[in-house]
């Protein structure tokens, strides 16, 4: 099984699976060009395994939650290239493929329960509650999120795996060697790849958001002459 | 690739409108837009976060119907033109990505190029100017966007900004006083509508820029001889409306309404036909949203003619933003011989008119 995986959550990445097994990436730490690199980098990743976009078996988008002009850039990316190359879409919370990490690298201990949580920008913070599988080869289970929060008011006494960790120490603590970490493609198309086989639904390619946008129905009119 | 009746798509997101066309060489084939404008209503003005996210959920499903609509496939078509700039960041960026993924997907070559000057290449289809551009062209282009007055020498490569709105466009104008006389959004119609039964005359309201110190001579040019500003005025009507009911008077909406409108239309033609005499400009291209009020057209008419300007208006459908001027211009360049413009490039949502189509990076 062939599939194309992007997530533009918090940087932009990219990654080509054959079977599970990651066999192109690309990754961008630079969250402002999202839009300038992700279109080039599917190019380098299909032609550098020979494959064309016809040869994908599906293509993954991560839906957030995540800022949201780069959010929508991967989305539109996702969107495009399967309506063109008429392949199926699947969409995969992003903040699962940090969960997928922490679980299938031994960080936290089976069965356990713990935190993700990403850069939500404004002091806040975009997190999920995970259990950690009893069993190898499962994929841990969302008991609570998405949400955004300040990261005072998340659930106490939990480890946290991702960014959030790294950005509110005083807050938030988890294994030290995801406190910096960001939703991977490679990691989300993984966890696509389980679903797939499991025979489990996927997401459709809605983005989480998780906020309304800034606007402001107008209040009555100010006086112009104060 | 067919560089004599190349058929081209293009994509248009700078603001509130998600548009594709498509264009043989100057043959329209489709102009197909999906509009967020009624999001915005209970806003009184275009939320560039609302436009953007609408954009995201329009772009496949005005592509598939685009191309059901003109009759062609992907594999047809010999290029893909994009707006770049300018226009709002969030939204421009919905569109790039997704240009860049159909030129990715398809394998065709990328135009991404200006707003502005694609506002000017819809002359070119629909039988605005059957025999092509005319000679000695400016555009005037009047929007919620923009406000702008442009020399055009050739499409492909010499358009220069002679003046341009240093503060409001003249549709935010018309959107924040509709909103001041409670007349709804878009303020443009709404103002036009009402203004009729009013007496333009009736309050005098400024027009911005229009002092010799801005103006200056032919010879010695003030440093906004060509320019608007359009926030004074509409802080005028605010007072103006106080006043009235200061003193426990009933407002004269259609007055207010009508002389706004004639203060606003005044000086958009006044300096438009200055910057067109000066600048040996014969014929003028009347182009974006506010194109379609009934008095900008009227007196701009006027004036034109009676400086032996000949004046034309694109229909309705090619003023608005969309996507067959995108494409319009797009084939212009493509039979030019203008090189595509890769995959690398970023939006730029200040991009200047003299940057017709972005380069190679
Ligand atoms: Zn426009």
């Amino acid at each position: 099984m062939l599939l194309l995986a992007l997530d533009t959550s918090a940087a932009a990445t990219v990654a080509l699976l054959r079977d599970g097994a990651a066999v192109g990436r690309f990754g961008s730490s630079d969250t402002r060009s999202h839009a300038a690199g992700l279109a080039p980098a599917v190019q380098r990743v299909l032609a550098d395994a020979g494959a064309t976009g016809k040869d994908l078996d599906g293509i993954v988008a991560g839906v957030g939650p995540g800022p949201f002009t780069g959010l929508r850039a991967g989305l539109v990316t996702a969107r495009t290239l399967a309506f063109v190359w008429d392949v199926p879409l699947h969409g995969v919370m992003s903040l699962d493929a940090l969960a997928y990490d922490a679980a299938y690298g031994g960080t936290v201990p089976a069965g356990t329960d713990f935190l993700v949580g990403t850069d939500a920008r404004r002091g806040e913070v975009y997190w999920a509650l995970y259990r950690a599988p009893a069993d190898p080869g499962v994929l841990p289970r969302l008991l609570d999120g998405p949400r955004v929060d300040r990261a005072p008011s998340l659930p106490r006494g939990v480890p946290l795996v991702g960014r959030a960790a790294g950005l509110y120490p005083e807050d938030l603590h988890g294994p030290a060697d995801l406190a910096s970490a960001d939703p991977d493609a490679a990691s989300l198309g993984r966890v696509a790849h389980l679903r797939l086989l499991a025979g489990e639904p996927l997401l459709g390619t809605e983005p989480l958001y998780l906020r309304e946008s800034d606007a402001q129905v107008p209040g009555p009119r100010k006086r112009a002459t104060a | 690739m067919n560089t004599t009746e190349p058929l081209v798509l293009g994509i248009e997101s700078s603001c509130d409108e998600t548009g594709v066309g498509v264009v043989r060489g100057t043959e329209l084939l489709t102009n197909t837009v999906s509009s967020s404008m009624a999001e915005h209503v209970r806003f009184g003005g275009v939320i560039p976060e609302i436009a953007s996210r609408a954009h995201l959920e329009a772009f496949v499903p005005t592509l598939r119907g685009a191309l059901e609509d003109a009759g062609v496939t992907l594999e047809e078509i010999d290029a893909i033109a994009v707006t770049a700039g300018p226009g709002l960041s969030g939204a421009l960026m919905v569109g790039v990505s997704a240009a860049k993924a159909l030129a990715v997907a398809t394998g065709k070559p990328l135009y991404a190029i200006n707003h502005l000057v694609a506002h000017v290449g819809v002359g070119v289809v629909g039988g605005t100017f059957p025999d092509g551009l005319p000679e000695n062209l400016g555009a005037l282009l009047v929007s919620g966007g923009h406000t702008e007055i442009l020399r055009v020498g050739s499409l492909a490569d010499d358009v220069e900004l002679l003046g341009s709105t240093i503060d409001d466009a003249a549709g935010e104008a018309y959107d924040k006083t509709a909103r001041i006389l409670g007349l709804g959004y878009p303020g443009g119609p709404a103002i036009d509508r009402v203004a009729r039964e009013g007496d333009p005359r009736a309050i005098r309201f400024p027009r911005g820029l229009s002092q010799p110190k801005y103006l200056g001579s032919a010879e010695q040019p003030g440093p906004h001889r060509y320019d608007w500003s359009f926030s004074g005025v509409k802080t005028a009507v605010a007072r103006s409306v106080e006043q009235y009911e200061a003193a426990g008077l009933q407002v004269p909406v259609a007055d207010i309404a009508a002389s706004f409108q004639e203060a606003v239309v005044d000086v958009i033609s006044a300096k438009a036909v200055l910057a067109c005499t000066e600048y040996g400009i014969t014929h003028l291209l009347l182009g974006g949203g506010v194109a379609a009020n009934r008095r900008l057209r009227e007196l701009t008419g006027e004036r034109c003619a009676a400086a032996g300007i000949t004046l034309t208006v694109p229909a309705a459908s090619l003023c608005t933003d969309n996507g067959a001027m995108v494409a319009a211009l797009g084939a212009q360049l493509v039979m030019d011989g203008a090189a595509p413009s890769g995959l690398g490039f970023g939006t730029d949502p200040g991009l200047p008119v003299t940057t017709v189509v972005l380069p190679e990076v």
